[in-house]
């Protein structure tokens, strides 16, 4: 019988790296990425779903690791704040647009919830039409689910539209 | 100088990890860490009979239990009151884990330890404590009729009277002309930091030494707490505030209980130990503020001016007063905002609930004040059918008034004396931003699509950079680096930016070849902390300070180099040069290497420094009174505070059928004096602005009557996604001050402080309704319109008069 105390060993890829955790089975997937897998990046906030600081990207799609166990991520591909930039093939990185964006429009003070958005905002962002110009009602769309306690949102709205026009150059 | 980057929206240093996930928050530290999870009373008010550990004792994995009893030594003492004062006449504070009472729900009763949080919860769930429940106190009615008491020997309630008066309020009523008073109330709020609290303590049992981090905004008195607590030597114990995810306010309150036992568990275990706390912990077991009513007397001529004000608050301080009248003695003293009062009389009655503690939110009881007396000039522009705008024009202070004594006592103990300010200026720039004068156009068009159109403002002063002190060091090293440190707390402000602006600016240096260290008491072991919009002005100066001083001394070592007077020498990029003379300069590494006469060659740069190396031999290689190394460190501690201030307006439209409020526009006027960063302000403003709102339309804590708080969670509790946050347009003006070096006033409170009062006036202005109640909800506003009895504004009476909506 399972009990709350059987262990499982999930096999997902993180941020592009097969990896492997024995968690036991009630341990969610926030919690096994940062306790186990050692990606802090992700913060939980409220652990009920509400804030969206703990979302990651689970096959592309953002969910909210505070609501999901890692045992249902068997197999899946997980991408956390760590993997959003890219190796530059140099020993540096390169920043995703909406990283740079971020910093560029001022649009994180203390940084706890940045992750969720972050993570939010660069896969709406890739899943669009990047030669588009982007609407304030996508902009709305893609900020809409996460809370932020320092910011007022405006600059991160800022920081949207300028990772949209940064992602529609490069799409020129 | 021409590294002039003080006042430059410089990008933020601390970006660069936070947006990689490389920030180091509470949570990230101490990877396998045993972890700390409470028991926590579900009752209100209750004697703990009995504390039953058995059955968790099977949970594998469970460490160690810890209630009252297992406390010793000052630690089952009562936690400490903060800020004693002479009119808290009956402090009261609770214990680390409760000592036979419970005075509120969430007060920890028992600590688990366990191998991780799972499991200590697992523990905690299975312990059973048997309470007998004693009456509830909750809400200041109830307080105030003491019909039961929150402590036995407090029976009426009333934890302090706190009272000013600034002449004979009496008399001065009876001879005005006009005369109002009127009752209203604003509920509780709280600050909810994305991330809440946390502790996490390491104890090194060979040196007997205690590392501890804080979630916290003040980490050298939670280092100073925890010695006299745990009856450590304070040499023996660091604290480290790491990235804070907010804090707002409520993690300037210390020492928590959670500060103490997590480290008492971590030496007595001789393990690393954690507690993060969770998000209903946080709710009703760290801190709330806002709840008052206030009663408000107006005294005034026929053109508005102001004879007289009287005002009495009630103040809902919750359980226990650790942090004493603090926001009691900023409402009233900060109530009078930017006005010239003749005759002035507050009495803050301080209540005690069965409800989570009060102590500063972002705004810290100025909301509260700016509420009282922003509505209490609409009532007078009401009663006198004159515009809102010039009331408050006639009764503002003049720029030729300062400095401008209200004969008040501040919070810091020190006179209420405005050090500049141009009050006129600001609310002429907030009339143009906002478009005051075609308010009644719009609203006519408003009305034309079927919806109720209202405009309001709000003005206020804020007292900022409170005393006693902070102090800044900052050292060149010969490497070129240049390390500085201040001892108070961030928590998302961007300290590590603007104090290395300030610092590049001063010293002539590049600014990536400086870097910034706060709340680490391993550091800077004196500080007090970051609250009450003082980070700026007080660590602020304190690093410029500390950096002239390094100045000084390149100067001085430079010149003895390049034989030159120091007053012909200018750094710029890292470099002392002699001023229009090209070619005769030094690195200021350099310099740095020389400020330190050297036996030993440990590198080529160190060489320069060594005995043989250099030639004077008529004085010793350091001089008496100097000091080897390029470094210095300074102290700011001012007079008194400085005092910023700002003018909101909002436009609201109000649907009729849902009667939704729709905040349509929202207008800053802001003067933090000299600005280090526009972009950083900017940034404090609308995160400002958006709990002004918050608190005005969304936020509010629904205790019920046995002290259950309804909705302590991120579902029940409205913090604004973007979806509820207006655009805000943003207008400056710079008084600067004249009590520090740099001219700098606060930021970070601001944008807070006129919510409320903006958008009760604005609500008031759409419906013809008086509005006296804060927040307020679609169905609040439809009941308020519904009821007969409500009271109608005389200038919905006059618009309705002639025909327009009301």
């Amino acid at each position: 019988m399972t009990s709350i105390d059987t262990e499982r060993t999930v096999s997902l890829t993180v941020n592009g790296v097969p990896r492997e955790a024995r968690v036991p089975v009630r341990r969610v997937l926030a919690d096994a990425l940062r306790d186990d897998l050692g990606l802090t990046g992700t913060h939980v906030g409220c652990a009920h779903g509400v804030c969206g600081s703990c979302t990651v990207l689970v096959d592309g799609e953002p969910v909210r690791s505070c609501l999901v166990l890692a045992v249902q991520v068997e197999g899946a591909a997980v991408t956390t704040v760590e993997g959003l930039a890219r190796d530059d093939h140099r020993g540096g990185q390169v920043l995703h647009p909406v990283q740079e964006a971020f910093r560029e429009c001022h649009a994180l003070q203390c940084g706890f919830c940045t992750p969720g958005f972050l993570v939010t905002i660069a896969a709406g962002l890739e899943a669009r039409d990047a030669t588009q110009e982007i609407t304030e009602e996508e902009v709305d769309e893609l900020v809409g689910g996460n809370l932020c306690r320092c910011t007022g949102y405006a600059n991160i709205k800022k920081a949207v539209r300028h990772a949209a026009a940064t992602m529609r150059e490069d799409a020129r | 100088m021409t590294t002039k980057l003080f006042g430059e929206p410089v990008r933020r240093r601390e970006d660069a990890r936070l947006i990689t996930g490389r920030g180091r928050y509470l949570d990230d530290i101490g990877a396998g860490a045993l972890a700390a999870a409470f028991v926590r009373s579900p009752h209100a008010h209750a004697r703990v009979v009995d504390v039953d550990v058995e059955a968790a004792l099977d949970v594998g994995g469970l460490v160690a239990i810890y209630t009252y009893e297992d406390l010793t030594g000052p630690m089952a003492e009562p936690l400490p009151v903060l800020i004693p004062h002479p009119q808290l006449h009956a402090p009261r504070t609770g214990y680390p884990l409760a000592n036979g009472v419970v005075h509120h729900v969430g007060e920890p009763v028992v600590m688990v330890v366990a191998t991780d949080r799972y499991v200590a919860e697992d523990a905690a769930e299975r312990i059973v404590v048997t309470y007998e429940e004693l009456p509830v106190v909750v809400g200041i009615d109830t307080a105030r009729a003491a019909g039961s008491c929150v402590h036995p020997d407090v029976p009426d309630n009333v934890a302090a009277r706190h009272h000013q008066e600034t002449g004979d309020v009496e008399p001065a009523l009876a001879a005005s002309p006009h005369t109002l008073t009127f009752t209203q109330t604003i509920e509780r709020s709280a600050c909810t930091p994305l991330e809440g609290k946390g502790v996490h303590a390491r104890w090194d049992p060979d040196d007997g030494s205690l590392r501890v981090y804080s979630s916290t905004q003040a980490s050298t008195s939670v280092r100073a707490a925890i010695a006299a607590k745990l009856e450590l030597s304070l040499d023996r114990v660091e604290v480290i505030a790491p990235d804070v995810g907010g804090g707002f306010g409520v993690k300037i309150v210390h020492p928590w209980p959670e500060e103490l036992l997590v480290p008492m568990a971590a030496i007595r275990l001789g393990r690393e130990v954690k507690w993060a706390e969770d998000r209903r912990e946080h709710f009703v077991s760290s801190a709330h503020e806002r709840g008052q009513r206030q009663q408000v007397t107006v005294g005034f001529d026929d053109d508005g001016r102001l004879t007289a004000l009287d005002v009495h608050v009630w103040h809902d301080n919750g359980a226990y007063t650790p942090y004493g009248i603090i926001v009691p003695i900023i409402t009233a003293t900060q109530l009078v905002g930017p006005y010239a009062i003749p005759v002035y009389r507050v009495v803050v009655e301080s209540l005690y609930t069965n409800t989570v503690i009060v102590t500063p939110y972002r705004g810290a009881g100025r909301p509260q004040g700016c509420f009282a007396m922003e509505r209490t000039m609409d009532r007078i522009a009401d009663a006198l059918d004159l515009d809102r705008a010039e009331v408050r024009r006639r009764n503002l202070i003049t720029p030729d008034q300062f400095p401008y004594d209200h004969h008040l006592t501040f919070q810091d103990g020190r006179p209420v004396v405005y050090d500049s300010g141009d009050y006129p200026g600001l609310l002429e720039k907030l009339t143009a931003l906002v478009g005051w004068e075609s308010v009644e156009e719009r609203r006519a068009e408003a009305a034309g699509r079927g919806k109720l159109l209202g405009a309001g403002m709000a003005l206020y002063v804020e007292g900022t950079g409170p005393g006693p002190y902070e102090g800044g060091h900052v050292q060149v090293l010969g490497s070129g680096k240049v390390l500085v440190s201040t001892g108070l707390t961030s928590q998302g402000q961007g300290h590590e930016t603007v104090f290395a602006q300030i610092v590049a600016s001063e010293l002539g240096v590049p600014m990536e070849d400086v870097e910034v260290h706060t709340g680490d008491t391993r550091r800077f072991g004196y500080a007090v902390g970051t609250f009450a919009s003082r980070a700026a002005v007080m660590s602020g100066n304190a690093v410029a300070l500390a950096a002239r001083g390094v100045r000084e001394k390149a100067l001085r070592i430079a010149a003895d180099v390049l034989e030159a007077d120091p007053s012909d020498l200018e750094i710029e990029e890292g470099v002392v040069q002699v001023r229009g003379t090209p070619g005769a300069s030094i690195p200021l590494r350099t310099v740095a290497v020389l400020s330190n006469p050297l036996r030993y060659a440990f590198d080529e740069a160190a060489k320069q420094a060594t005995q043989f190396a250099t030639h004077d031999d008529t004085r010793p290689p350091v001089a008496p009174g100097d000091a080897p190394g390029l470094e210095h460190r300074d102290y700011y501690s001012p007079l008194r505070s400085t005092f910023a201030s700002g003018a909101h307006a909002a436009v609201v439209e109000v649907d009729p059928q849902t009667w939704e409020i729709d905040v349509v526009q929202y207008a800053v006027v802001h003067d933090c004096g000299n600005v280090v960063n526009p972009m950083i302000v900017e940034g404090q403003v609308h995160g400002g602005v958006a709990q002004g709102v918050a608190g005005a339309l969304y936020e509010r804590m629904a205790y019920d009557a046995d002290g259950q708080l309804q909705n302590a969670s991120f579902m029940d509790f409205l913090v604004p996604y973007a979806s509820e946050v207006p655009d805000v347009v943003i207008d400056h003006q710079q008084t600067p001050s004249p009590l520090n070096p740099l001219g700098i006033k606060g930021a970070g409170e601001a944008g807070v402080i006129p919510g409320s009062a903006a958008l009760a006036s604005a609500i008031e202005d759409a419906v013809g309704r008086r509005v006296a109640a804060m927040p307020i909800s679609p169905s609040e506003l439809y009941d308020l319109v519904r009821d007969p009895s409500s009271e109608r504004t005389a200038a919905a009476g006059r618009r309705a008069g002639t025909g327009a909506t009301a």
